[in-house]
């Protein structure tokens, strides 16, 4: 029963905003974001795959960051941090898979 | 018994090394021959020296835009540039032909060449910036303009010569190959694709408005006047814009990469005649 009413009260109190503010980003968490972005492209830089998509995605969350806007910021940066990423990956990846596709 | 296992792995495993190495070893002339049998295979009713004409080999419709096109080329005038460009000596009174055999005169189909000084491969467009340094000159950019107009020129005076790409005896010239291969095979960008997701299993296939080129000759008719560009292109900028649509940064021009995949795409034309410089959609 008590748990039930705790379940009721975070839906309530989600409906009306208050979690979101609760977590809000701020210049720290967009800095240490935009790091660990940062660190990530530089490891897709290592194997020379970085994406366009990932450095499009550094700008506007730098972009974002400059306006204020560190909610939007944190959101970019982890998204650029996960392209990072997959472009590693596939590089790590093709590094084995790539004479499966040579003409035999 | 522990130690016995543990040796007996290290020894299955330094078995396999080589098993592993022989799966990514080059053989030229394997690779040659498969490549050439592929394309020939595929597309029977071109005929071979025509592959070097790229999508207007593949597409009937775009064949005549080409012939239509090509009574006024657009490379024309730079062409001219470039052959003014190539005849203008240098401050210290040399000229570029001074740097090549037979004076540069009809010598683009020998490149990309391995050198051993160095064990890098060296491409045409490398060689004419080592030649304007070693001679007091700045180098040009790699992607167009100059560039262009030089290595446009040259290619002309090759018309029809057969490509004719050595691999010497040296295990650099022969991991410089490989490289290039592998960069050739290798997915890459966003859209996860590799040079040869297009100009292996699409050649002749629309992507968009384009008629994909097969990777066979694919390097003859270069530099080319794209009219995408609105301009004339090196092999760098051809290879940098690939990257850039595939979602990929590009490289520097003349990269290593680049360059190996040149000399690797280069090799699987030996023998079909240079077009360059070509024109394109």
């Amino acid at each position: 029963m008590r748990t039930r009413t705790m379940i009721r009260l975070a839906v309530i109190l989600s409906a009306f905003g208050f979690a979101g503010t609760a977590f809000a980003a701020s210049a720290d968490d967009f800095k240490a974001a935009y790091a660990k972005a940062e660190a990530a492209e530089k490891g897709a830089a290592a194997v020379k795959n970085r994406w366009t998509a990932t450095e499009a995605t550094l700008k506007k969350a730098k972009a974002a960051a400059d306006a204020g806007k560190f909610d939007d910021a944190v959101t970019l940066a982890q998204h650029a941090e996960a392209l990072a990423n997959a472009s590693t990956a596939q590089a790590k990846e093709q590094e084995k898979l790539w004479p499966d596709a040579v003409v035999r | 018994m522990l130690r016995k296992t543990l040796i007996a792995v290290a020894i299955l495993a330094g078995a396999a090394q080589p098993l592993l190495a022989a799966e990514t070893a080059s053989d030229p002339k394997a690779d040659f021959k498969a490549f050439r049998d592929y394309f020939t295979n595929r597309f029977p009713k071109v005929a071979l020296d025509d592959f070097v004409n790229g999508p207007y080999s593949m597409d009937e419709g775009l064949r005549k835009q080409w012939k239509a096109i090509d009574e006024f080329p657009p490379y024309d005038f730079v062409v001219d540039k470039g052959k003014q460009m190539f005849a203008t000596p240098f401050k210290n009174g040399k000229t570029y032909g001074d740097c090549f055999a037979n004076k540069g005169i009809g010598v683009r189909q020998d490149y990309p060449k391995f050198d051993a000084k160095t064990g890098q491969v060296i491409t045409l467009d490398v060689a004419l910036n080592q030649c304007r340094e070693a001679n007091g000159e700045k180098p040009f950019d790699y992607s167009k303009d100059d560039m262009a107009a030089l290595t446009a020129y040259m290619a002309f005076t090759s018309r029809g010569k057969p490509m004719n790409i050595a691999i010497p005896n040296d295990p650099r010239a022969l991991a410089a190959y490989t490289k290039g291969k592998e960069y050739f095979y290798t997915r890459r960008g966003q859209l996860n694709f590799s040079c040869a997701s297009c100009h292996v299993q699409n050649p002749g296939n629309h992507i968009r408005t384009e008629v994909l080129a097969p990777a066979l000759g694919i390097m003859n008719a270069m530099p080319i006047y794209r009219s995408t560009w609105g301009g004339m292109g090196t092999v760098s900028r051809r290879l940098q814009s690939c990257n850039s649509q595939v979602g990929g940064v590009p490289l520097p021009g003349e990269s290593e990469e680049y360059r190996d995949v040149e000399y690797y795409l280069s090799y699987m034309a030996n023998g079909l005649p240079i077009s360059g410089p070509g024109t394109r959609p």
